[in-house]
């Protein structure tokens, strides 16, 4: 017999015996001495009392997934640094005032598109008055026009929605509302009320607001309608539990990423309207300065090259703000998806 | 299916007759210089035989009803401020042509060009660098996240001049057509293939894809037939609101290039309170998404002969 005749013999066995223990573990362990087989386990108290534990929390997931993703946290960084430059600028050192119209002192005439040079960064418009100063001042008004029509539009898109989607006996009527205005174009909204209110920073932040939830209130109600009959929700149901209690138990916590997904990009698309009803002429007056006046005001003179700072220096740092917010919106509402948490 | 779509029609209807009277009741609210071309010469006397030429002295309902009663007999009423006693009707047979030519062209630029954007994304996302799904969906993000104001500025205001053509429309020269239709479709463009690329992305992960591909189907054949095919089905739905929505034009890209067409009609007559066109193009623009939205559920079935409207025999 040669050597690999030998090996091979040897492994046949060894299958042999591991399958028919096996197959029949009490006829192969037969040959062991009974205190071998069995051990006397003793009682222990402490691992009775130790229950099912997981660490999972979800902010920490949601965190840990989010901070995972690098662009995510570059435009994060960009964000932060816009924020925090744009609400300290007027306080630096030097700083001009954006509604000030400034005077040359050789001459005695105004500043009069003035191009960009180291007292006037950006330049100055039309009028004299400082650009720089004034992209700043406008991003502050636009991202707080922003930021108001969000948090309405999620608090109340949400209150809506979820009255909507869980309360059956409201669904036919809330139904044929949204159908009544979601046919009225919202542009023609956002018009009507420029139009029907005076021009000013209320009237576009009502505007925004009467057409932003209702977006919101449908995806809320449709989210609700999936999840609301779910066995944890009709066990909870059962055990008596109130709607007031399920609601913010059990469905909200499940819809907090498409809630933040959606606040996210409400912020951009209100200044992207903001923008779009200043351009036809019914937006903020012109004595407030708005990344939307501003923009419109660039536009005016853009037709001369030399003039065209004054539409690029706003609409760079409108774009700037808006893609961040949108690629952060759209990564975090991706890690506070508990479906990719791990 | 036809007792379906009667019941949609109908509602459709009763959808349309509540915008109606909620803009009624709003317009009728703003000052009635609207519904005179100039107030400021008449006195009070002819100011009120004016409005009561128009039913507008009578209780609101009344006039709402009168109006309800003009609109379904195929009367979009006269203008007043825009032209002077011109039938409304007339003037917007005047501009809508131009609208749909731009917009349908445009349509069938973007569907070329997103949809083979889309399928090229969907495709290099299995190969190792992923390219082309990188580079489109930068472009996505700066379209979508850019408002469309600011970038329509930038094609205008820099496609003029690397093509040389004037920053206005002119009908006859065909070199000015191209930036109004290239701003046109680039959202469209952005748009179709985001979310092509979703839907065969998501396809093409389902199990019967993954068989297809274990028993050797070709990966042309598989996307061709099983991918696409599946994948295209929701975006059939937007298609017939797209073609209906090109009659009323695009506000912003019209009046940019100032282009005589529908887009910058309805702030012009806002702007000059021409009441009566305001009423009557905001039914115009209701129809159209009420129409739009009931062909695409009609469009969506045709397309994809498993959905049903009409409800079966046990089914849930």
């Amino acid at each position: 017999m040669t050597l690999r005749g030998m090996k091979e013999s040897q492994l046949e066995q060894s299958l042999e015996t591991q399958l028919k223990k096996d197959l029949n573990p009490a006829e192969a362990y037969a040959d062991l001495p009974e205190d071998e087989l069995f051990t006397v386990a003793d009682f222990d108290h402490a691992a009775a009392e130790r229950g099912g534990y997981s660490n999972y929390s979800y902010w920490g997931a949601t965190l840990r997934a989010f901070f995972k993703n690098k662009v995510a946290v570059f435009f994060l960084c960009v964000i932060a640094a816009l924020l925090l430059f744009t609400f300290i600028q007027p306080l630096l050192p030097g700083q001009l005032d954006p509604k000030t119209i400034y005077d040359d002192p050789a001459t005695g005439r105004q500043y009069i598109n003035h191009p960009p040079d180291e007292q006037f960064w950006f330049g100055t418009n039309a009028i004299g008055q400082d650009l720089w100063a004034r992209t700043w001042a406008g991003t502050r008004t636009s991202l707080g026009i922003g930021f108001v029509v969000a948090c309405f539009e999620a608090l109340f898109g949400t209150l809506m929605g979820t009255l909507w989607g869980y309360v059956r006996k409201l669904d036919a009527l809330f139904t044929e509302i949204y159908n009544v205005f979601d046919n009225i174009p919202q542009t023609l909204i956002l018009i009507l009320v420029s139009y029907i209110m005076r021009p000013g920073v209320t009237t576009i932040i009502f505007a925004l607001c009467l057409t932003g939830w209702l977006g919101m209130a449908r995806f809320i109600r449709n989210q609700i309608v999936i999840i609301r009959d779910r066995d944890y929700n009709l066990a909870s149901r059962t055990l008596g539990i109130g709607t007031g209690r399920i609601i913010t138990k059990n469905l909200l916590p499940y819809l907090v990423s498409v809630i933040a997904l959606r606040v996210s990009l409400a912020i951009p698309s209100a200044i992207g309207n903001e923008v779009f009803v200043t351009y036809i002429g019914i937006g903020l007056p012109t004595d407030i300065p708005s990344l939307g006046n501003l923009v419109q005001a660039g536009r005016v003179l853009m037709s001369q090259a030399s003039l065209r700072y004054q539409l690029l220096f706003p609409t760079t740092v409108l774009a700037i703000i808006t893609i961040s917010m949108y690629i952060v919106g759209n990564s975090f509402a991706d890690a506070a998806d508990p479906k990719n948490h791990v | 299916m036809a007792k379906y779509i009667f019941k949609r029609i109908l509602h459709a209807i009763f959808t349309l007759l509540i915008v109606i009277t909620i803009v009624f009741a709003l317009l009728r609210q703003m000052p009635i210089e609207g519904y005179f071309n100039n107030i400021d010469k008449l006195t009070d006397a002819q100011v009120h035989a004016g409005l009561t030429r128009l039913g507008l002295t009578r209780p609101l309902p009344i006039q709402i009803w009168n109006y309800l009663v003009q609109v379904f007999h195929g009367d979009l009423g006269v203008s007043n401020k825009f032209r002077d006693g011109y039938s409304i009707a007339k003037i917007i047979a005047g501009k809508a042509p131009i609208s749909i030519k731009l917009g349908l062209i445009s349509l069938v630029v973007s569907l070329i060009v997103g949809m083979s954007m889309g399928i090229m994304m969907a495709r290099s996302t299995r190969t190792k660098w992923k390219l082309w799904d990188k580079f489109g969906t930068v472009f996505i993000v700066i379209i979508q996240a850019v408002p469309s104001a600011v970038y329509h500025l930038l094609i205008q205001l820099y496609g003029s001049s690397l093509l040389g053509v004037s920053m206005l429309f002119k009908e006859e020269q065909l070199m000015t057509w191209i930036l109004p239709i290239f701003s046109l479709s680039i959202g469209n463009i952005a748009y179709y293939a985001m979310w092509l690329r979703r839907y065969m992305v998501d396809e093409a992960n389902k199990d019967y894809i993954r068989l297809a591909r274990a028993k050797g189907v070709p990966s042309g054949r598989i996307s061709r037939q099983h991918v696409f095919r599946n994948a295209v089905v929701p975006l059939v739905q937007y298609l017939p609101n797209s073609i209906l929505l090109t009659i009323v034009g695009s506000l912003y890209v019209e009046s940019l290039y100032s282009i005589p067409g529908m887009g910058g009609l309805l702030v012009q007559v806002i702007k000059l309170q021409d009441n009566t066109m305001v009423l009557a193009l905001v039914l115009i623009y209701s129809a159209i998404s009420v129409l739009g939205l009931l062909l695409g559920d009609l469009a969506m079935g045709l397309a994809d002969p498993r959905i049903s409207f009409v409800k079966k025999e046990g089914a849930r």
